[in-house]
């Protein structure tokens, strides 16, 4: 081993020994070690990291990776209905093959000129965003769903100077979780409760809770249970009587057949983008958005980059650059709105291919499509004995809670069977939301064909008697 | 034939500057390349049997949640989508594509391909998070490696990968120091968090969002933070220190475990950012300097693609004192099989949907995998060696200087500053910057506010060859010459860039004005064609 040449790594081009040693010899240091002089020898680690054995090769690398992922079973191998958040959506050949361009892939922070593409491509996703949500001002997109939730609310609070938000108790516990984190210290939440019967919101609770320290209403259409919050537009009207903002999350998906939150009176829509051409990844596919009128006392309230079209100095060109720069946490450090940073802008730009191919007809379709696969799945099911779909009498659009209470069977148990089979059976609700007792949260997209429906209904059957 | 094409290639000195021009497609919005009609992709038909049963299903939905009207997308064959994107995505100067050493502070590497195909086949991008966890071990086993990987890179005791980005982990440290003071009793009282001006602003932004008055300290004449502005800083109200090492000077502060010491002494905890860890790693390490907490960006040191600005992946490391409060949920191994722990009930709860960005922590793996201890090491020599052999080619450029700590050396960026040039020629950095995008290189100048005048920031990492350097030297050179002689060249570029200048900026203050959607810029603008 002693007479082993120095290894040269693929990746790091001056590893080649003879160029390390005239870069050394021309900035005159004998070594790598005197470059650094400033760290103390005693913060100095005086050994190798403990670290795996390096798979030099990338062949040897790519067998290694592969061997840990066959542990996997994915849902292109079997056949699931999970979503709570996260759902199975076919994404188009075009927005992989675009979000997989070395250009935008490898791209980071460039100006508006060397950049021009990156900045067209997002201000074009805000745009279509803008034509789903009928708004005019879209962010650059934040980490996630529930990262945009917490900053409308928190832009709600800013804008009003009051520091109480309701949510309904329907939202996720999840969801709940990152608010009671990202809103502490100085914001109360309320969590009103709802109708056991139809998920709605309980509407004479939200009256009596509102008052003149409510910064915002908040709710979801669809809702984290599936179903439609058909009083949204008197909830909408309630927050604007107590000088409140309504905060709307939405599933973008389905804004081809559901109304845009808007007009039913949301002054901020936000949501998560995943279902607009991002693959599921394990939950890496999320990428938050945050809408609202054009407005500076909405738009000084972003903490996000806004990216603005001007014309350039050559008659019809057109370019890019950041609205309102100055409220940024870039601009200022802390005296800015929230903070700014890296997030999830390939996934804005993923999102826009999605839509472009899209197109009117395609958000329409694929919104009736996703309405009539849930519905004809919920029939199915709810046939079954001692099963109960949806549970909720609401109107619902891709996910539905069903209820075996009647078969005696948990969820659990259910579900392993099911498991069995290679089907993997709705979130189990039971720890979640105990009121709905041995129930699951299904989910049901456009990829799930009769023959999959009929596989899920016939392996229920199955495992609930 | 060959020395015909070399004479006009090569000087002297070395190859002569590129004649570069980027991509100019004049492309157009995409909305003014809609057909009526089009279509770029069709929805799944159907059957006949579900639609029946499904009946009207529109009308399920009460009357005010039912669309009225189709949105107002724009209509593309398949074919003009794609040819829309991939032209825009030219205009896009990815770090593949560049010797992308311009965008400090943001360690610009590359980003193996091996890597990428990895973290898409379906066994990751097609599972669903909330899978039995039978059914994902695999992806169970590289959560649990790299963390252990990280362990050891760090010196701290336990991580998630439950933050967007490097911005988010800052932020969950924040609430982490938070959730310790309350669990001390402490709550409300420690509610200062001391940063440095030469560390990120997010040090700064994410505690105040978690309720911290927030004290920044500035250097002292050498560039190193002023240790008695933090004796001064520090007492029974300090929360904590959350600090970048190096900074972004690129200036290693010899005194941390001294800064360490006293915000312990004062009873904080100290967070460690780690986006500046390239030149560091296997060299020095946060748990060896006592901090409490640290966070590393995958989508920097650990070579995962930026993606114009994320995904990318905050990875968040404590001490083992500290893993009680960190996110829900963790993994954990059990000998033979991993499983996900909810069970922490003084965790500060979640960061984020799920667990993270999992392509970024598979991608991260595989790279430490493909490089281990001796390639890590060699990461981070290569990498402060590339930063000061171009420090040596930069400052033999006229009107440029590094200041702070004359004549020592620097980590693995340097935080340049064209004033002398400025006065000379009226020339900003801003302009330079600019100017250097007709060669087809990135420029990036400095965080706000501009401590160092007329500023510039580089970052080599190790992906550079000597070569490269050399050749973004001699274009910084160009420049510098350019502005002597022909200032206004300069102060007008770009001129091989996709587009020009926009000069009036009211389009970016103004409210009457700006345009952040399409639709806003025809309602505001519409009338004048």
């Amino acid at each position: 081993m002693t007479d082993q040449k120095p290894l040269v790594y693929p990746t790091i081009p001056n590893s080649i020994p003879s160029v390390k040693a005239e870069m050394l010899r021309q900035i005159g240091a004998g070594s790598t070690d005197e470059l650094y002089a400033d760290i103390p020898d005693e913060l100095r680690l005086k050994r190798l990291l403990d670290l795996p054995a390096p798979i030099l090769s990338e062949y040897g690398l790519r067998r290694h990776v592969r061997e840990i992922l066959a542990k996997n079973l994915s849902c292109e191998d079997a056949l699931s209905f999970l979503g709570a958040g996260c759902s199975q959506h076919y994404v188009p050949a075009v927005c992989d093959e675009i979000n997989g361009r070395s250009e935008f892939l490898t791209a980071y922070a460039g100006e508006p000129y060397d950049d021009h593409g990156r900045f067209q491509a997002l201000f074009e996703y805000a745009s279509m965003m803008g034509e789903l949500l009928e708004m005019d001002v879209v962010n650059v997109p934040t980490y996630d769903g529930f990262q945009a939730i917490g900053t409308s609310l928190r832009m709600a609070c800013r804008m009003t100077g009051r520091s109480q938000v309701v949510v309904p108790g329907t939202i996720a516990k999840d969801l709940l979780s990152k608010l009671q984190d990202y809103l502490r210290p100085d914001i109360e939440i309320r969590v009103i409760a709802y109708d056991p019967t139809s998920g709605s919101l309980d509407i004479r609770e939200l009256e009596t809770t509102c008052s003149r320290t409510t910064a915002a209403v908040f709710l979801e259409n669809p809702s984290y249970l599936g179903f439609l919050e058909g009083q949204a537009p008197e909830i909408a009207a309630l927050a604007h009587e107590h000088g409140a903002e309504c905060v709307v999350a939405v599933d973008p998906i389905s804004l081809g057949v559901l109304a845009p939150p808007v007009t039913y009176g949301a002054d901020i829509a936000c949501g998560d983008l995943q279902p607009l051409g991002m693959h599921m990844q394990f939950g890496g596919g999320h990428a938050g958005f945050i809408a609202t009128r054009d407005e500076g006392r909405y738009v000084n309230e972003f903490p996000s980059r806004l990216f603005g079209v001007a014309p350039t100095c050559v008659p019809g060109e057109f370019g890019f650059g950041d609205v309102a720069y100055e409220r940024t946490s870039f601009a200022i450090r802390e005296q800015g709105k929230e903070w700014v940073g890296t997030a999830a802008a390939l996934w804005g730009i993923t999102a826009g291919v999605y839509m472009a191919l899209l197109g009117p007809q395609g958000f329409t379709e694929i919104g009736e499509c996703i309405l009539q696969r849930s519905h004809y799945a919920a029939q199915q099911i709810n046939a079954i004995p001692g099963v109960k779909a949806p549970l909720l009498n609401s109107p619902f659009f891709k996910e539905f809670v069903v209820s075996f209470d009647e078969t005696g069977r948990t969820v659990a148990e259910i579900h392993r069977r099911l498991l069995e089979k290679r089907i993997f059976g709705g979130k189990d609700l039971s720890r979640e939301f105990p009121k709905l007792g041995q129930s699951a949260l299904y989910c049901v997209t456009e990829v799930h064909t009769q023959t999959d429906i009929d596989r899920l209904v016939d392996a229920l059957k199955e495992a609930v008697r | 034939m060959s020395s015909e094409i070399r004479r006009h290639r090569m000087g002297e000195a070395g190859p002569l500057p590129r004649r570069f021009h980027q991509a100019r497609w004049d492309e157009s919005v995409i909305f003014d390349l809609s057909t009526p009609g089009a279509r770029g992709l069709l929805v799944p038909e159907v059957e006949r049997e579900v639609a029946d049963a499904a009946g009207n299903v529109l009308e399920t939905i009460p009357e005010p949640l039912r669309r009225a009207s189709p949105p107002a997308l724009p209509e593309l064959s398949q074919v003009h989508v794609l040819r829309h994107y991939l032209r825009v995505s030219q205009e896009t100067l990815g770090a593949d594509l560049n010797i992308d050493v311009g965008q400090g502070t943001c360690t610009m590497k590359h980003n193996p391909k091996i890597n990428e195909q990895l973290a898409r086949l379906p066994e990751i991008s097609e599972l669903h998070p909330l899978q039995d966890e039978d059914t994902v071990q695999g992806m169970l086993e590289i959560f649990y490696r790299f963390e252990q990987i990280l362990k050891e890179i760090s010196g701290l005791d336990r991580f998630t990968f439950q933050p967007g980005a490097g911005s988010q982990a800052i932020y969950t440290n924040a609430a982490i120091i938070r959730a310790y003071h309350a669990a001390n009793g402490q709550a409300g009282h420690r509610d200062e968090i001391i940063t440095t001006i030469f560390s990120h602003p997010s040090d700064a932004a994410c505690p105040k969002v978690a309720g911290f008055k927030v004290i920044t300290l500035y250097p002292d004449e050498d560039g190193y933070p002023d240790l008695e502005a933090l004796k001064t800083a520090v007492s029974d109200r300090t929360a904590g220190l959350m600090i970048t090492n190096p900074e972004d000077t690129g200036i290693f502060n010899p005194k941390i475990a001294e800064f360490v010491r006293i915000v312990h002494e004062a009873g904080g905890l100290c967070a460690y950012d780690q986006a500046n860890a390239n030149g560091i790693l296997g060299i020095t390490r946060a748990g060896d300097a006592g901090f409490d907490l640290c966070q590393f960006n995958l989508h920097k040191t650990f070579a995962t693609p930026h993606g114009c600005g994320g995904p990318a992946a905050g990875a968040t490391g404590v001490t083992a004192e500290l893993a009680r409060f960190l996110p829900v949920p963790v993994v954990e191994f059990e000998g033979e099989r991993y499983r996900l722990d909810y069970d922490r009930p003084e965790s500060i709860g979640k960061i984020r949907q799920f667990y993270g960005v999992a392509p970024a922590v598979l991608k991260a793996y595989a790279w430490v995998m493909s490089l281990g201890a001796e390639g890590l090491r060699q990461v981070a020599e290569v990498a402060v060696l590339n930063n000061n052999y171009l420090m040596h080619k930069v400052l033999q450029i006229r009107g440029v200087s590094a200041p702070y700590t004359q004549g020592k050396r620097r980590i693995e960026q340097v935080r340049y500053s064209w004033e002398e040039l400025h006065e000379e020629t009226g020339v900003t950095s801003d302009d330079i910057g600019l100017r250097a995008a007709d060669f087809g290189v990135h420029y990036w100048m400095s965080h706000h506010p501009y401590i160092v005048p007329e500023p510039m920031t580089l970052e080599p990492t190790e992906s550079y060859s000597k070569a490269d350097l050399d050749e973004y030297a001699a274009i910084l050179s160009l420049v510098a010459e350019e502005a002597r002689a022909d200032p206004e060249r300069v102060k007008t570029a770009p001129h091989n860039s996709t587009v020009h200048r926009v000069t009036d900026t009211r389009a970016f203050e103004d409210p009457a004005s700006w345009a952040i959607t399409w639709r806003a810029y025809l309602r505001k603008h519409g009338g004048e064609g």
